[in-house]
């Protein structure tokens, strides 16, 4: 299958602390990927290098065949921060139609990507006066809108209603039918069945990437949960601390 | 830099603008406010309160656009949404000049409603042309807002961007002839405020005030100040980095 990321040999320091040891994957395209991992465990580091804001030491990351952070590809990947960065002094509708002009869109396309994630009542009110969950709903909403080819979101169902979060998984795999390619970040391992494959990440080192009925099967437990433990006991075992 | 997106960003923030009506009292009616103290306080000194006033109308606007710039930009940065925005096709002079087109527009405002209140209610008295009044204010304005853009890389918190007022604003108003002429200081403070642009639009504005037509020295110090414009600007896209650590 063609690959949408290709990460090899990634090195990212920040401070003096090393953040990511090496990390080498591919993402394939027209796919959900999960990115799995404790908090702390360099997930958003990952995820900063792919979208080209994380300076890196080492290592290459290839994004739809361009380097990562290319001009080129501020048209076609649509990012979506941890904390929801959205104008809260704006209506939902002010900012994504700001949004939809930076991709040269009109209020058709802003409107439509508000509907998407469920925020169709909410489209006049103040940013700042939503809950957590619509706030970073607003937040992917931006994203969403011009169909970029690769989605990057960062923990976007943190604080949703359980109804919703499953709507935006199947929004999710909608997007991806229709060939987009989303790499989605979670601490929660419910959501790891949800994705068509997986990447786990651990104190800065990939301990699995595979799909889940893989990761499943070598782990030998149908519990993901327990999967990554025995992955992370096998880990310890294999290089003692 | 692309036009409709330049266009965009601009019209975006003065959206938000909008929304904080609070603000846009304050942007307008302060320095109103504070020309009448200045009326009441020179009531009998006849063209003292000429000259200040004339000058302040140039110093408010650089002061408040300075700082709500730097509020601004700097919650840019800290709600990630200027991260976000350096992952968009926007570029970074599309940003920077949406700020100053916004808040230069937001300044006009702000300099016709006092210069027109320092005139017609408080009895402002030049020789030269309100309009020009009024153009050096917004020019002054876009340098608060350019010096605020470049400031706002060096303060983390709202805390921290407040206290650059005193140190780059301060000094300025200090030096720029207004409480000591310029002609009076000794060499090393002349130095100083000749480096200073405030000093420029204080020379240009006390032009205005003597002079029936536009004089070649106000638009050399109405050029110094849009150069020093360009300047901020310039160092304000330099501390915009894409990629960070």
């Amino acid at each position: 299958m063609e690959s949408a990321i290709e990460v090899r040999d990634l090195v990212v320091e920040r401070g003096k602390r090393r953040v990511l040891h090496g990390i080498s994957c591919a993402i394939p395209a027209g796919s959900v990927t999960g990115l799995l991992g404790p908090s702390g465990s360099g997930k958003t580091t990952l995820i900063r290098a792919i979208v080209g804001v994380q300076i890196v030491k080492s290592g290459t990351v290839t994004v739809l065949g361009r380097p990562a952070g290319t001009a080129a590809l501020r048209r076609t990947v649509g990012y979506v921060t941890q904390a929801p960065s959205v104008y809260a002094d704006l209506s939902v509708r002010e900012n994504a139609r700001y949004f939809a002009s930076l991709y040269g869109l009109g209020a058709a396309d802003a409107d439509q990507a508000i509907s998407d994630v469920g925020l169709a009542d909410a489209t006049g009110q103040l940013v700042g006066n939503l809950s957590d969950g619509q706030r970073s709903r607003a937040s992917l909403a931006c994203a969403m809108i011009g169909r970029p080819g690769l989605l990057v979101l960062d923990e976007p169902t943190v604080g949703q209603d359980p109804v919703l979060r499953a709507d935006l998984w199947a929004k999710f795999h909608a997007l991806a039918d229709q060939g987009t390619t989303l790499l989605v970040s979670s601490h929660v391992m419910d959501e790891a069945g949800r994705c068509d494959r997986l990447l786990l990440l651990r104190e800065g080192r990939l301990i699995g990437d595979d799909t889940p009925a893989v990761i499943r099967a070598t782990a030998g437990t149908d519990d993901l949960e327990e999967a990554f433990l025995r992955l992370i006991r096998e880990q310890e075992q294999a290089v003692p601390a | 830099m692309k036009l409709g997106i330049t266009f965009a960003t601009a019209g975006r923030i003065l959206r938000q603008l909008r929304h904080d009506r609070r603000t846009v009292a304050l942007l307008v009616a302060v320095p109103t406010l504070l020309l009448t103290l200045l009326y009441f306080m020179y009531e009998n000194a006849g063209p003292t309160f000429d000259r200040i006033a004339l000058i302040m109308l140039g110093v408010f606007p650089f002061v408040t656009m300075f700082l709500v710039t730097s509020i601004a930009m700097l919650r840019e940065r800290t709600t990630g949404t200027l991260e976000r925005l350096l992952t968009t096709p926007l570029g970074k002079l599309d940003l920077l000049f949406g700020y100053g087109i916004a808040f230069g527009l937001a300044a006009a405002v702000q300099g016709a409603v006092a210069v027109g209140a320092a005139y017609w209610l408080l009895g402002l008295d030049t020789v030269g042309n309100t309009g020009l009044v009024v153009l050096i204010a917004v020019v002054n304005a876009i340098l608060g807002v350019a010096l605020g853009l470049f400031c706002s890389a060096f303060a983390r918190t709202e805390f921290q961007a407040v206290q650059f007022l005193p140190v780059v604003v301060v000094p300025q108003l200090l030096l720029c002839g207004l409480f000591v002429p310029r002609g009076q200081m000794s060499g090393w403070l002349q130095a100083a405020s000749d480096v200073m642009p405030l000093s420029y639009a204080v020379e240009a504005l006390a032009q205005v005030g003597a002079h029936a037509d536009p004089t070649t020295t106000m638009w050399r110090d109405l050029t110094i100040v849009a150069s020093a414009v360009i300047i901020a600007l310039i160092l304000a896209a330099a501390t915009l980095r894409r990629r960070t650590p």
